[in-house]
């Protein structure tokens, strides 16, 4: 074991002499690794980062939240046209799904448009309003900060009231309270009553924060119409039941839309679970795809390696010859050309993640993440391993040279 | 005396081309413990072959070569590079030093693919370059040195692994008659102290240093005699 050690210490010694007496040849071929690992871990980073944006995103809808609406989530196939026909959904529905359904914990409706809103002189445009029931906190996870949220009287009397996110609050009440303050949205008047807990953004697109929730039976009124339809939030009472649910809501909805037993459901009811299930789809394709391409960089760096330790075996004949001469074994040939070739490429391997550290930092500007140190363990065993690869073949050759005509070698 | 070199009938043939090349052509030849033989001919006599598969870097054609008791005619590469190791010390015409290392590492180098010990190591290594008198260029590298030196460190490494035989090939071939002459001294000193010694050479002035002399033509023994007028120059 011991004298494996010392063959090792040799060939490491060997390794980085060798690399220094052509520090230019070493850097060029470096690059080549340099490039694929920068490139490699900077998509295992965005990668990772669109994993946690994503699934940021699907904790505020919850997994024991119901959504129906018109169109259904994930692959819709060919049937745009069906979905585009189906008629709206309709408020009356979630009137009828808050009556009847016994599972359900809550049920909310809600639709929403864009507007800009006012405070004095101080003016926030393109505003997403939310019409909305009284039972949003419930069906949704957004909290309150401070303030209160409109209550189910003030919701269905459509009251001028409203509850504002926390981005809208900081850009109009800069200095102030805006709780109690009026203000307008899209030209009307309404009260604020409380503001939003800050909720971040949705899958890093739209932000949940620039948001403005009123009673959506003002809403009806004063922006749109409610055959302009709905979308409606049923919450089970536990995440057990969602099926059972999921089967009441289906008959509530048949029955308040007039649907004949052989009709086919006119609406959706989406889960969390789709989406998931259609991210993770969509996500494997793009990791692939990207892995690939980036893997083809690094594949590229290898050859480059292999190349130029073909040159460094042609160039070391000689030398190769005096230690076969002097009883260095076939494995120690190998062993010591497989170790340039590696230390090569970690080397590579370090300057690349040294470099890709900084540039995932600008990643991480629009998506969440950090370059995951399981990315950089795995760059750097990658890089040793293209390493040991491209290495093989040159090595192979060296150990196999014949020592008679290897000292003759000039 | 016990035998350290047998040859029974060694044939060594090359391909060249459609023609057959006998390098060697039936050699019988034994050499003896403590012996210092010079191996003479013209160049094409085989005199390269043979030192070469006396050398173990070569296996012959046919025949019987036996080293030290073991057979090595039939060995495969890592076994005649363990040979290489234990049993035989080169010294080369052109030195063939590691550009790269100093005077230690390359003296030392045998050791580590013997698989010695780095203390240990470093103190036979020492203890061998102080034999050929270089104690003060130790940290020194080849191209710092003189022809003879670089000679003196081939001897060096050589020697540090305490092998049956020591195999010179033309070792005074790149030096001048001087320098050469030191060298020589050199190998009968250690002849003087009990080492084997095999010198493959063209030049009648240093083959006069070995006891016996085989002279080789067309690949075969043409002569082979214990010498009357050697020069013996140690004191």
């Amino acid at each position: 074991m011991k004298f494996i050690f010392d063959e090792f210490k040799e060939g490491m010694r060997i390794a980085f002499a060798a690399i220094r007496a052509n520090k230019m040849r070493s850097v060029l071929t470096t690059l080549g690794i340099i490039i694929g690992i920068v490139s490699v871990t900077l998509m295992g980073t965005a990668i990772e980062g669109l994993n946690r944006a994503f699934n940021e995103s699907l904790a505020s809808l919850g997994t024991d939240v119901l959504y129906i609406q018109k169109w259904p989530w994930g692959d819709r196939g060919d049937d745009w046209w069906k979905f585009r026909n189906r008629r709206e959904i309709h408020i009356q529905q979630a009137k009828d799904l808050d009556k009847y359904s016994e599972y359900a914990q809550a049920v909310n409706p809600a639709t929403g448009t864009v507007r800009n809103v006012r405070y004095g002189q101080k003016l926030v445009e393109n505003v997403t309003v939310v019409g909305t029931g009284a039972a949003l906190l419930e069906t949704s996870g957004a909290t309150i900060a401070f303030g209160r949220f409109f209550t189910r009287l003030e919701a269905d009397g459509g009251r001028p009231v409203c509850a504002i996110g926390s981005e809208v609050a900081a850009n109009l009440f800069p200095n102030e309270n805006p709780v109690g303050k009026r203000i307008k949205i899209g030209g009307y008047a309404y009260q604020v009553l409380g503001v939003f807990e800050k909720q971040g953004s949705f899958l890093g697109l739209e932000s949940l924060d620039n948001r403005v929730y009123v009673p959506i039976y003002r809403f009806f009124k004063e922006f749109l119409s409610h055959r302009g339809g709905i979308q409606i939030m049923v919450k089970a009472k536990s995440v057990d039941e969602v099926d059972d649910t999921k089967e009441e809501v289906r008959g509530i909805m048949r029955k308040s839309r007039g649907l004949a037993p052989r009709d086919e459901d006119d609406f959706a009811i989406n889960q969390q679970e789709i989406l998931v299930q259609t991210f993770n789809q969509i996500g494997g394709v793009i990791a692939a795809v990207g892995l690939f391409i980036t893997g083809m960089a690094l594949f590229v760096g290898g050859i480059g390696i292999m190349n130029i330790m073909f040159v460094s075996v042609t160039e070391r004949t000689k030398e190769i010859g005096i230690r076969k001469a002097i009883g260095a074994p076939r494995r120690t040939i190998l062993m010591q050309f497989l170790l340039e070739s590696a230390a090569l490429c970690l080397i590579g391997g370090l300057i690349g993640i040294a470099v890709a550290f900084p540039l995932s930092l600008i990643i991480d500007t629009f998506l969440p993440t950090a370059m995951p140190l399981s990315v950089v363990f795995i760059a750097l065993f990658v890089s040793a391993l293209v390493g040991i690869i491209s290495g093989f073949l040159p090595a192979y050759r060296a150990s196999r040279l014949n020592p008679v005509d290897a000292l003759r070698y000039e | 005396m016990s035998t350290i070199i047998k040859f029974k009938n060694i044939a060594k043939i090359y391909q060249v081309g459609e023609e057959q090349v006998h390098a060697l052509d039936g050699v019988s030849v034994q050499i003896q413990k403590n012996e210092y033989v010079a191996i003479m001919g013209p160049s094409g006599s085989g005199k390269s072959t043979m030192m070469n598969i006396v050398g173990c870097l070569d296996t012959p054609t046919s025949g019987l070569y036996e080293l030290n008791g073991t057979n090595v005619s039939d060995m495969n590469d890592n076994e005649l590079a363990k040979v290489r190791n234990k049993e035989i010390g080169f010294v080369f015409q052109t030195f063939n030093l590691l550009a790269r290392s100093d005077v230690l590492h390359n003296v030392e180098l045998p050791l580590i693919y013997g698989g010695v010990g780095s203390a240990e190591r470093k103190k036979i290594a020492r203890a061998a370059i102080e034999r050929v008198g270089l104690t003060d260029r130790i940290h020194h590298k080849p191209n710092e040195l003189s022809g003879g030196q670089r000679q003196r460190v081939a001897v060096a490494r050589a020697l540090v692994t305490q092998p049956a035989i020591l195999l010179a090939d033309e070792p005074t071939g790149n030096l001048d008659t001087k320098t050469g002459e030191e060298i020589m001294q050199l190998f009968d000193m250690l002849h003087q102290e009990g080492n084997t010694i095999i010198l493959v050479t063209h030049e009648e002035d240093i083959a006069q240093h070995a006891h016996r002399r085989v002279r080789l033509r067309d690949g075969k023994i043409e002569k082979d005699e214990i010498a009357k007028d050697r020069k013996n120059i140690v004191r």
